[in-house]
């Protein structure tokens, strides 16, 4: 073990480590809506100073701090694994805590609406009740069958892997809604209530595959997906949707998980 | 108003608060209020894993635990909580794989486990695994399980629901619990929730400092609620200190980053912990460790151009053992630093963790109205609560720990009052104070802004009540909270709406932090010694002889209305152990 680490490696340490904070302007253009106000949304736009190695969140937490206190979203932990904070930044789904000003080009508005396909309540703020139904509704536990063993359930290492990039969902709903066939039609599961599932169905431990395909099999069910990434490319867990829900359809297809 | 009658209601869905849910469903009709959506809550940002003495890869038993739980308290554990603590953990263990948790798995299958900070082998002689663990996200696994196991249980929860009063009604002059008025996120409306037992699990109070690894929405209201109903808060001068926060921004890095083997080093790129603890080094206890850290900085050899942070280096590690063991911290570092941790070293610093102190209850999740008489129908369980299995200083993997076992014992605890129990009258109007205050925020005109008072109230506790205290720091701590306390009274709301009105919960949750931050330095600048999280650089000792007890904080308003802290002392419980020096 050496000291050796420690000659400055890189450049973005330096850069890390460098306190001097520069601060750009920067235009936040942002999609209001308050029903006891008006039940039309529009376009709010605020400019202020900002790092921009600051989050999007500390933007917007700057503008209902100091200056808007009526902006209202929902976040909790600021370091991208409550899964509160699904917006539409840049037309594009993120994490407001998960993304900095200066990954965005700060240079031009950054434009912030709600996530699409669910019932907006208040600014950026939606109804995630029919979300979490759809998740629900996949039985989203371990099914098993027999008696509880005395000591855990064994499970080697390579059964274990095969559902970990699942087991990280946050359900965030970036993906749900980014989903066109969920933004046409509400019923269909969507995304993360498929990656729920797959994360029991491909579990060596789990019992109740049969019953969870057969609710997916449904006209609601995996079959609506057309397979066009959007999913996969707003997770912000980086986790392979596209790829769980075809392994799902194949385990339809083939009844072998 | 609307007025609901439960047999149980649980007041928060973490771990906790899950965990008890899963319990008191079964027995009895159950409701959880939450303000958070359950998989929201920051039990999910648990990282590192959860003690238990499986023995899965080396020799360790459950005596060994409890010895290091209460040695890594520094002695102010009850010792007869520890044990419950240590004992159940395998038990609590296994009921988390058996509902489903993806724990890492050794070669033949079974829990893997990983070393921790302050878990020994035999009373001191080396670090022991013992921290069973899913990649670094163990806390993760252990929301979405609960969470799996309580839509199985059909547990009913009231999400977005802020618990912002206790009701508690004299009955032949005992106090007992009535029940809880939440406030409605979505709607604004009042809501009281009559209850024969009710559960605290609403988590931590980070908030009140700056530099902190807890979520915006730690803000301690379930403290404040039963404090400010007269009820104790215990041990309240102990915080942990975490030593490797993300430098500046305070996201933890899990100590199992060391427990992989990562190290800390100064500028000049010495392993510094070697001198400090010459046995467990980098895996000295938390408090140990974060002194350790301030003691190079004020020294001048800390890095960076201020020299004010030192760094978590994980260059020697492969990157294959990175990305299959600490996959979500080594992204922390990616996206919140733009350095890849493969090759550049980590910058980090303490940052402001765990309360160890909390709302006081015996090993059943009862709360205590003073030094032994229970509040019937009133538990807690989780962070909010000091059992007190944590004493001075909390051991990493004791609290997912904790909130599995003790969040269990207070379910059944409670549901099996409340099965027994008839319902106590609720007090005339109950919702009150709750209409009062939210009336008061929203129709203010003061000019007093929550962020100013915020951010000034985080600063006053980062520079005076963090790893080194002295009797001058904590004064002035204490003047400063009471100025901001004043100005609070003057605050007003810009959103005078009533969905979604988060201005306004902010106002009310600063509150809550406001009266904590207060009992905090209070009680620590009583404490004339230093023990575990609690260092008084003006007392750099421990002293048993008049400290080995617990604090007990009471908010009392004279006849005058003067509010001002009264404080007791509730002996530490002890069994087999006898206080010793604490080496690492
Ligand atoms: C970053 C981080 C990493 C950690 N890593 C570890 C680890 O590896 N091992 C370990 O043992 N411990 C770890 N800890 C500590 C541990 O995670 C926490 O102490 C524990 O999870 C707290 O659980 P809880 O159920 O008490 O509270 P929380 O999980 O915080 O839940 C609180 C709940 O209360 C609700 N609530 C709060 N206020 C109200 C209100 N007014 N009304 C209604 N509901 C309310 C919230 O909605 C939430 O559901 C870590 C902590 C942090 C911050
Ligand atoms: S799969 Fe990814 S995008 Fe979808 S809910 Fe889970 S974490 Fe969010
Ligand atoms: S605030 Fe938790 S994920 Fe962004």
């Amino acid at each position: 073990m050496s000291s050796a680490t420690l000659e400055k490696n890189s450049s973005a340490l330096a850069d890390a480590e460098s306190s001097a904070a520069h601060l750009v302007t920067v235009t936040f253009r942002i999609r209001r809506f308050n029903p006891e106000i008006s039940d039309q949304a529009i376009w709010e736009d605020f400019q202020f100073q900002i790092d921009p190695k600051e989050r999007v969140l500390d933007a917007l937490h700057k503008i209902k701090w100091d200056l808007d206190g009526t902006l209202t979203f929902r976040r909790s932990c600021a370091h991208g694994i409550c899964g509160s904070d699904a917006m539409r930044i840049n037309g594009r789904n993120r994490l407001a805590c998960k993304t900095l000003i200066k990954d965005i080009n700060p240079h031009k508005p950054i434009t912030v609406e709600p996530i699409k396909g669910l019932t907006v309540l208040k600014d950026l703020v939606v109804d995630m009740e029919p979300f979490f139904q759809a998740y629900r509704d996949v039985m989203p536990f371990l099914i098993t069958t027999g008696n509880e063993p005395t000591r855990e359930r064994q499970q080697s290492a390579e059964d274990r892997k095969r559902f970990d990039d699942t087991t990280k969902c946050i359900l965030c709903a970036a993906c749900t809604s980014s989903c066109p066939v969920f933004w046409n039609d509400g019923q269909y599961f969507g995304p993360a209530a498929i990656v729920g599932a797959h994360r029991f169905i491909f579990d060596s431990r789990d019992e109740g595959g049969e019953q969870r395909l057969e609710i997916l099999n449904d006209r609601d069910g995996v079959w609506r997906c057309r397979t066009t990434f959007n999913c996969t490319e707003a997770c912000p867990r980086g986790i392979e949707i596209t790829k769980a829900i075809q392994e799902v359809k194949r385990a339809l297809i083939t009844r072998r998980f | 108003m609307k007025i609901h009658k439960y047999d149980t209601v649980i007041v928060g869905a973490g771990g906790a608060g899950m965990r008890a849910a899963i319990e008191s469903t079964k027995r009895s009709r159950t409701a959880v209020l939450t303000k958070l959506y359950p998989t929201r809550s920051h039990t999910g940002a648990a990282q590192g894993g959860m003690a238990a003495a499986l023995a899965n890869v080396e020799e360790d038993n459950w005596e060994w635990h409890t010895f290091d739980t209460i040695k890594g308290g520094d002695y102010l554990v009850d010792q007869d909580a520890a044990e419950i603590l240590a004992k159940e953990a395998i038990d609590s263990v296994l009921d988390l794989e058996k509902m489903g948790l993806p724990f890492n798995r050794t070669p033949d299958g079974t829990i893997d486990q990983r070393r921790f900070g302050g878990h020994s082998r035999n009373h001191g002689e080396a670090p022991v695994r013992r921290s069973c663990y899913a990649a670094d996200r163990t806390g993760h696994m252990i929301l979405q399980t609960l969470y799996q196991n309580c839509i199985k249980e059909g547990v009913e929860f009231f999400n977005e629901f802020y618990v912002l009063d206790q009701l508690i009604t004299e009955v032949d002059g005992v106090k007992r619990s009535a029940g809880v008025v939440a406030y409605e996120l979505a709607t604004g409306e009042i809501h009281v929730f009559q209850a024969k037992a009710v559960i605290y699990a609403s988590g931590g109070c980070g908030k009140f400092f700056k530099v902190t690894s807890n979520a915006h929405t730690l803000t301690g209201d379930g403290q404040a609620a039963v404090y400010r109903r007269g009820l104790p808060l215990e041990d309240m001068e102990f915080f942990q200190f975490h030593p490797t926060g993300i430098w500046r921004m305070g996201i933890l890095l899990t100590e199992g980053a060391r427990g992989e083997g990562g190290i800390l080093r100064n500028k000049d790129g010495e392993r510094f912990m070697e001198k400090y603890a010459p046995v467990m080094k980098d895996l000295a206890s938390r408090d140990v460790v974060s002194r350790s850290i301030y003691t190079e900085i004020r020294e001048g050899r800390g890095c960076g151009p201020e020299g004010d942070h030192v760094f978590l280096d994980l260059t020697h590690l492969p990157p294959e053992q990175l990305d299959a063991k600490l996959p979500d911290i080594t992204e922390f570092a990616r996206t919140y630093l733009g350095i890849e941790p493969y090759t550049d070293p980590i910058p980090i610093q303490p940052t402001a963790h765990y309360a160890m102190g909390g709302i006081p209850t015996n090993v059943q999740g009862e709360v205590l109205a003073d030094n032994d008489t229970v509040v019937p129908g009133l538990y807690a369980a989780g962070e909010v609560a000091c059992v007190s299995v944590h004493g001075a200083n909390r051991l990493g993997t004791n609290s997912l720990l904790d909130i599995n076992v003790f969040g269990r014992r207070a379910g059944i605890a409670a549901a099996e009052y409340a099965t027994k129990a008839e319902y106590v009258e609720l007090p005339d109007d109950p919702a009150s104070l709750v209409v009062e205050q939210v009336e008061r925020l929203r129709d203010s005109t003061g000019t007093e802004r929550v962020t100013e008072i915020r951010k000034a109230l985080q600063e006053t506790m980062d520079a005076n009540v963090m790893v080194f205290r002295t009797e001058q720091t904590i004064k002035t701590a204490v003047e400063a909270i009471g100025a901001l306390r004043e100005r609070y009274l003057n605050v007003s709301v810009q959103d005078k709406g009533k969905r979604f009105n988060t201005d306004l919960l902010e106002a009310i949750e600063l509150g809550n932090l406001l009266d904590l931050a207060e009992v905090m330095a209070v009680s620590a600048l009583a404490r004339k010694e230093s023990r575990g999280g609690h260092y008084r650089e003006d007392y750099p000792s421990r002293d048993d002889v008049n400290f080995m007890r617990h604090t007990m904080a009471y908010r009392e308003v004279g006849a005058d209305g003067v509010e001002s802290i009264r404080l007791d002392y509730k002996p530490v419980v002890q069994t087999r152990y006898e206080p010793m020096e604490r080496k690492y």
